[in-house]
């Protein structure tokens, strides 16, 4: 099929227009397409949403809107947190809408679900808004990426720092689902590998309202820290009503493992000042982030977090490994995508690993008192770098069996 | 007494002249036929007009919302907890190619006995009660079951079981190879339509259709009434879990989405939609819905939104459902 259409497209446009032949031929259809795949409306529309298909097209613009003087198209479409959605919706852009590359699929359950069906289809998606290592561990392709964090960098990050605070004993609130278990797993792995123990865990639906049963039982464990392996709107409401049953003036304490701006900013600063949290990218780190910060403030009225500003860089690196790869095609764009530093606002010595991994420095950030904000989203003081090589699996210790890849 | 109306009836057929009624129905039923070959034909071509993937989810709807309409249009059961049935045998069947290395025919038989045992034991408790009770004990039952496969570990949870594969057919036929697999899902759709066909125009499909217009004179007349619901039940329960199964295999992932209550009531909404107690209506209704789904999942419009407003110009204006009015019309001639 593919090749049918590409050498109808090349037949077509050296007839048409003679000198563009030379170029026309290396982009599938005459046009570079990705599609934006995530959660629009439900309890993740503001930690990735609209607001990723607007830093899609921002990076389109600053790129110069044309590869390989083809013209770029982004679209996108709400998952509903739906896999079969997802799928239903991914097959489809494949396989009629000439769509090259896949990015952002917010939440681990689609974003397996499509990179499975992108590995078997032979193209390109590049994950930001899930966060399960398993992406780039058992369940890796060759064609699969996973820029932004991933749960081993919040395990480290957020883990790391609560239990050098203290906090050796802990309680897991975690949502039923890859993305849940695997950073369940691997910040209990974290604290019992630093002389810490669990005393349970409690498993709750995606987009649960009342926590309440889930928090009496983390109350009644005793454990120090309760950890909230969940995210977007569920990790909200749980801090929301463990304030309600007086969890932390009991002695416990929170740790939100998954929290980014958007959600401090929808808590606000009252309810989450002195949160520990991990992300990747600050608008406020320095002259750079802070005119993309603007620039995005302009178009949507809201400052992006890690998933936003990580779409960006996904989108702009792949075009720039099209344009290095002087083709769309696939296999090509994926061997420069593996090859590639990543130098761009997002990551500042980024690389990408075998696995498909993209590695570069995470921070620690606290959540300041509302009294110290100087401005309506300034949320953040730094408190440490988790430099890339210990936020991130090494390619032997991810489970990702790259030998198979060149099959 | 059977004996005497019976033979009325085949007298009055072999005379022309009296024989209104007879040759009407007749007529009636050559027109199905040549709409149905006619349909059968369409099908045959249309993957190469239309997108296969988006056909297949059409047939996969249309036969579940088929073996629904068997025990709401024919038996007057309404059962609100078909998804139980549909979703249980998707994950049986994606359980079975995945983890046991299924042939996928075979997988999708299994799974559709699976549903049929689902649908005995869930039907030997829901026939005691009619009615808004009998929906109820349905809706309860596969409440449970959704749960039931919200915990157990080989669902996965909110994941599902995804990146199924969709394997050989009796490990000759490539079913990747979108065609292929478009005939074998045919082919399943026809045999399964076929089945429900028969049985409605079977000796027992007139008693079920004897139990939904008086179900205290077909106990009158001798018939075991709770048997014959039972045995509509599991069958409906079977062919709704083909359905589910054949879904899981072309779209090579099976969901929560399958097993939820919502699902239950999008399959009524089918039928109602195209035409309940008549034979392609639920088709109808279900290519309707899922081009509906479709269309506007990539607008901004809400699509729950627009279906509730058909539902109820459905409701108001043609309550017989876009078939059941067609051929209201026809009949009227």
């Amino acid at each position: 099929m593919r090749i049918d259409k590409t050498v109808l497209a090349a037949i077509l446009v050296a007839g048409v227009m003679a000198p563009a032949a030379a170029v026309a031929q290396e982009v599938s259809d005459g046009v570079v397409k990705i599609g934006i795949l995530n959660d629009q409306s439900g309890v993740y529309a503001d930690f990735g949403g609209k607001w990723s298909v607007e830093a899609a097209k921002m990076a389109v613009e600053d790129f110069g809107g044309k590869v390989l003087d083809k013209p770029i198209e982004i679209i996108d479409a709400d998952h509903q947190n739906k896999p079969d959605i997802a799928v239903n919706i991914a097959r489809e852009w494949y396989d009629t809408k000439q769509v090259d590359a896949i990015m952002e699929l917010t939440t681990s359950s689609v974003a397996l679900a499509v990179q499975g069906l992108s590995k078997e289809k032979g193209k390109i998606d590049i994950v930001t808004g899930a966060a399960t290592t398993e992406l780039t561990g058992k369940q890796c392709s060759p064609y699969g990426f996973h820029w932004a964090y991933d749960t081993h960098a919040l395990a480290v990050g957020t883990g790391g720092a609560l239990v050098k605070a203290g906090g050796d004993s802990w309680f897991f609130l975690t949502a039923d689902y890859a993305f849940g278990y695997s950073l369940e797993q691997q910040t209990a792995d974290f604290v019992k590998a630093n002389g810490g123990k669990v005393l349970g865990e409690v498993r709750h639906p995606l987009a649960t309202t009342d926590f309440s049963s889930f928090l009496l039982q983390a109350q009644s464990s005793g454990a120090k820290v309760i950890g909230l392996a969940n995210a977007g709107l569920d990790t909200a409401n749980a801090i929301k009503q463990a304030s309600e049953f007086g969890i932390v003036q009991g002695g416990q304490k929170l740790a939100a493992l998954l929290f980014t701006l958007a959600e401090v900013h929808g808590l606000g600063a009252e309810a989450a000042q002195g949160l520990n949290l991990t992300e990747g990218w600050y608008w406020d780190q320095n002259d750079k982030n802070r005119e993309f910060g603007k620039r995005f403030m302009e178009r949507t009225g809201r400052m992006p977090n890690m998933i936003q500003a990580g779409t960006y860089s996904a989108v702009l690196q792949y075009l720039k490994a099209v344009k290095a790869a002087g083709t769309d095609e696939t296999k090509a764009v994926a061997k420069q995508l593996h090859e590639m530093p990543v130098h761009d606002l997002f990551a500042k010595n980024g690389h990408v690993q075998a696995n498909g991994r993209m590695v570069y420095d995470m921070y620690l950030f606290q959540v300041k008192k509302p009294d110290e904000m100087k401005g309506k989203w300034d949320y953040y003081n730094e408190v440490a770098t988790v430099p890339g090589k210990d936020a991130f699996l090494s390619v032997k210790d991810s489970g990702c069996d790259v030998s198979a890849f060149g099959k | 007494m059977t004996s005497l109306s019976g033979s009325g009836v085949t007298a009055s057929g072999e005379r022309p002249a009296t024989a209104h009624p007879h040759a009407r129905q007749r007529s009636r039923s050559a027109i199905g036929v040549v709409i149905a070959l006619i349909a059968v034909a369409g099908l045959c071509a249309a993957p190469f007009f239309v997108y296969p993937v988006f056909i297949m989810t059409v047939l996969c709807f249309a036969l579940f919302a088929t073996a629904f309409n068997l025990l709401l249009g024919y038996v007057g059961l309404l059962s609100f907890g078909h998804a139980a049935f549909f979703g249980g045998a998707a994950y049986f069947a994606a359980h079975a190619v995945k983890v046991w290395g299924f042939e996928p025919l075979s997988a999708i038989l299994l799974a559709a006995a699976g549903a049929g045992v689902m649908g005995l034991l869930i039907g030997l408790l829901a026939i005691r009660r009619q009615g808004i009770y009998f929906a109820m004990v349905t809706l309860a039952l596969s409440q449970m079951v959704f749960f039931i496969f919200l915990q157990a570990p080989f669902t996965h949870g909110e994941d599902g079981i995804q990146n199924v594969p969709r394997g050989h057919l009796l490990g000759l036929i490539d079913l990747n190879q979108p065609l292929n697999i478009y005939y074998f899902v045919l082919a399943i759709f026809l045999l399964g339509f076929f089945a429900v066909w028969r049985i409605v125009h079977s000796p027992f499909g007139h008693v079920l259709q004897a139990i939904r217009e008086n179900e205290n004179r077909a106990i009158s007349l001798g018939y075991r009434v709770e048997r014959y619901k039972l045995a509509a039940f599991v069958m409906s329960a079977t062919i709704a879990g083909l359905a589910g199964a054949m879904k899981a295999i072309v779209l090579q992932i099976a969901t929560l989405t399958d097993v939820a209550w919502q699902m239950s009531g999008e399959v009524v909404l089918m039928t109602l939609l195209g035409g309940m107690g008549t034979i392609f209506g639920p088709s109808v209704g279900a290519a309707l819905v899922v081009t509906m789904q479709n269309y506007f999942a990539t607008s901004n419009v809400p699509v729950t939104v627009i279906i509730g407003v058909i539902f109820v110009l459905c409701v108001l204006l043609f309550r017989r459902g876009i078939v059941g009015e067609a051929i209201r019309l026809m009949s009227r001639r």
